[in-house]
């Protein structure tokens, strides 16, 4: 517990050394550096981990940050099985990426390699800090912070514009909800006078707050979650951010950074329980989102892409269970999908090093021929997120889908449709990629091979969890006692299932035989793809991502843009400029013609002074 | 005397002078007309001095001396304009010296 400040402090300390020393740090130096620094913060988040299992949670006060008027905020940090079970996923996986990345990005300069570990280890810290935070403050900070790695990485090859632009939008599109976020942090210090979240979730202050407060705030929570876990209407960013290295998108677009919003309304719980509108507000979002992205990834050729709109998609199951109320769940989703999806991102990443940077799955074919151990453990983590029974998604997934159906059996349907639609993607993409024939170019074909240690060796770890990750949750319908929710259940109430168990068991089998059935499917339909023509009609629709990226585009991005060329073009130009220089044209007009009266002609001169003196006269004497 | 006299007298002398100072050309004559602008002056202050001094010895008999101001600043005007002749007339001397001619239309060096 005493070590708690060394778990943000250490990843803080690889930044700034690696950072500063960007330039003459070697490869080696920088990438063992990057991996030991975190792997050491997973060992002490092991043991505060231990710690918390053992009745041991609190808040540690590291000192005091903030002091204004009424207003206290210390720099805490709350250690509690949520908090602590977020440290581990955030060093375990990100220890996995880090390793893994010291084999992926060999071929950068040695400079841009510094840079690439410093950005990765200020993320890790900005994430802990995100997590660790015992007030609002805190959070927001880390919250902040990730928004800005996130940008610093998918921007990392900065020479390319279009990178730079995906970069941008990611920043923007996180801004909103970040401002939402800092109005409703903004309210809740008027409301209530304190950050702290011992305070603002205690029922004497909870007690206090409107129906109109609660639900004012947990929006624009909701606005903030939604800008940073890639929820509609913000989520356009997370697929453009791919741009960036795949270990990247690995760590920070699928296993940690993007379940922020989710850790955001599971910490405030609370507040959230207290808000019936809110709530059926994120079941709806979570649902239109994982419908809308699953069915996007249907007809992405790219494999990062397809991945991406998949994280969108789990994302929205997640949000699913955060809206009908069942936390434990919505964390136990993020625990396995952290493990499965950083698997198959970092496959994914097996697979472009292998291909010499091609992404397009239409280029690809047969690969398992030539990379067994990034085929196999791809498909352990396709089987995982389809939620084949066994594997940790499993678990996860239809804890989710038996809480929709106790509380909406219309929304069940359309979850179980969502993840049917996930079973069949995910498969289309591992036939498309591993099996039938290769269709890339023979030299690419001469490249292929399997990647080194370094890059398999997380892989099979994440296999591994991936596969056994889900045991820590098994309902009790299947034997288990849910130790996870068990864990959790000082933090995050644990809503009992109200099925019975035969339905659990109809629920289970029903959802079972549907995603074999998809998986059949798209065996079918793609074991022998031979690539495909331009899509037509709804295919097209889909290809394009339904227009959306057009319809913000059109609405918002252009009209900004037209306000901006007004600005730029009338009200700046001839507004502001013509003012500033009409002054000066006017009066170097001006004397140009009172110079005229310079004749020196000494008679001209007198005449004026008589006529100035007559002119006084005058006016003395008539006015 | 009525002192509309003296003033239409040093109106006209002082119009004649600055007229001439407009149209003539040759710096003498400029410089006379000066003189005759101070002179007008001069002329009004000795005929405001003069009818002061009357009125005031009809309303306070035992002060009738004071009232001659105007007429010691006559004094000081013509020690005043006797002094800028003398600069003056040197000015014209080296104008003359230089440029050969005493016309004040020559005496545009300055501008270019």
């Amino acid at each position: 517990m005493n070590l708690v400040w060394l778990i943000p402090v250490l990843p803080l300390i690889g930044f700034i050394i690696n950072g500063a020393g960007r330039n003459f740090l070697s490869k080696t130096v920088a990438g063992f550096l990057g991996s030991a620094v975190i792997l050491v913060s997973f060992v002490i988040s092991i043991l505060v981990f231990w710690q918390v299992k053992n009745g041991l949670s609190g808040t540690v006060h590291l000192f005091d940050f903030i002091h204004i008027n009424t207003l206290h905020l210390g720099f805490d940090f709350k250690i509690d099985a949520l908090s602590s079970l977020f440290l581990l996923i955030i060093t375990g996986v990100g220890f996995l990426i880090h390793v893994y990345s010291v084999a992926y990005m060999h071929d950068e300069p040695q400079k841009d390699f510094a840079r690439y570990f410093s950005y990765l280890n200020l993320f890790v810290f900005m994430m802990l800090l995100l997590v660790l935070g015992n007030n609002f403050v805190i959070m927001f900070i880390g919250w902040e912070g990730v928004g800005l790695c996130s940008y610093l990485l998918i921007g990392y090859w900065f020479k390319n514009t279009e990178f730079t632009n995906a970069a941008n939008k990611a920043f923007n599109m996180n801004r909103i909800g970040d401002f939402a976020f800092l109005l409703a942090v903004f309210w809740i210090v008027l409301r209530v006078g304190s950050l702290d979240f011992n305070i603002v979730f205690s029922q004497e202050t909870l007690s206090k707050f409107s129906v109109t407060d609660i639900t004012g705030i947990t929006l624009l929570l909701l606005v903030g979650a939604t800008g940073k876990s890639a929820q509609i209407p913000l989520y356009t960013w997370l697929p453009d951010a791919m741009a960036g290295p795949t270990p990247v998108s690995a760590l920070i677009h699928a296993a940690t950074m993007v379940t922020a919003g989710i850790y955001l309304i599971a910490r405030s719980n609370a507040l959230f329980s207290l808000a019936p509108f809110t709530q059926s507000v994120i079941t709806i979002v979570g649902l239109a989102t994982a419908l809308l992205a699953a069915s996007i990834a249907i007809r992405q050729n790219d494999i990062k892409k397809v991945l991406a709109y998949s994280t969108v998609s789990q994302l929205g199951f997640m949000f699913i269970a955060l809206g009908t109320g069942y936390y434990v769940a919505a964390v136990f989703h993020v625990l396995t999908h952290a493990f499965f999806k950083a698997l198959l991102f970092l496959g994914s990443g097996s697979v472009i090093h292998a291909m010499g940077g091609e992404q397009d799955i239409r280029k690809m074919g047969g690969l398992h021929k030539h990379m067994k151990i990034t085929s196999i453990t791809f498909l352990i983590g396709c089987l995982a997120i389809s939620g084949i029974p066994g594997l940790s998604g499993f678990f996860s997934k239809d804890e989710i889908l038996a809480g929709v159906f106790g509380s909406n059996k219309i929304f069940y349907g359309l979850a179980l449709f969502a993840a049917l639609l996930t079973a069949f993607y995910m498969f289309r993409l591992y036939f498309i990629t591993f099996t039938g024939k290769f269709r890339g170019t023979s030299e690419q074909q001469h490249h292929l091979h399997e990647s080194p240690w370094l890059m398999t060796l997380p892989l099979i770890t994440l296999a591994v969890l991936s596969v056994i990750g889900g045991y820590i949750g098994v309902p009790e319908v299947l034997g288990g006692h849910h130790e996870l929710a068990q864990f959790l259940s000082p933090v995050v109430p644990h809503e009992n299932f109200h099925l019975s168990h035969s339905t659990e068991y109809i629920l289970m089998a029903l959802s079972t035989l549907l995603v074999i059935a998809s998986i059949l499917f798209a065996w079918f339909k793609f074991k022998n793809y031979q690539g495909e023509g331009d899509a037509k009609g709804f295919g097209k629709i889909l290809r394009n991502k339904w227009y959306v990226d057009e319809l913000y585009d059109a609405i918002v991005v252009q009209p900004l843009m037209a306000l901006s060329a007004f600005l730029d073009g009338i009200a700046e130009k001839k507004g502001i400029d013509g003012t500033v220089n009409g002054v000066g044209k006017l009066v170097n007009y001006a004397s140009r013609q009172a110079r005229l009266l310079q004749s020196g002609q000494v008679g001209a001169y007198v005449l004026l002074m008589v006529l100035g003196m007559i002119l006084l006269f005058v006016i003395q004497l008539f006015v | 005397m009525d002192i509309t006299y003296y003033i239409t007298l040093s109106l006209a002398l002082f119009t004649i002078g600055i007229v001439g100072v407009l149209i003539r050309r040759n710096a003498i004559l400029i410089f006379m007309c000066i003189e005759l602008m101070l002179n007008a002056v001069n002329l009004l202050l000795v005929a405001f001095s003069k009818m002061h001094t009357a009125n005031m010895a009809t309303v306070a008999k035992d002060s009738a001396t004071f009232a001659s101001d105007a007429q010691i600043f006559v004094f000081f005007i013509m020690i005043v304009a006797a002094a800028e002749v003398s600069v003056g007339l040197a000015i014209i001397v080296m104008l003359y010296r230089n440029i050969h001619s005493i016309d004040v239309n020559f005496l545009n060096r300055l501008k270019n």
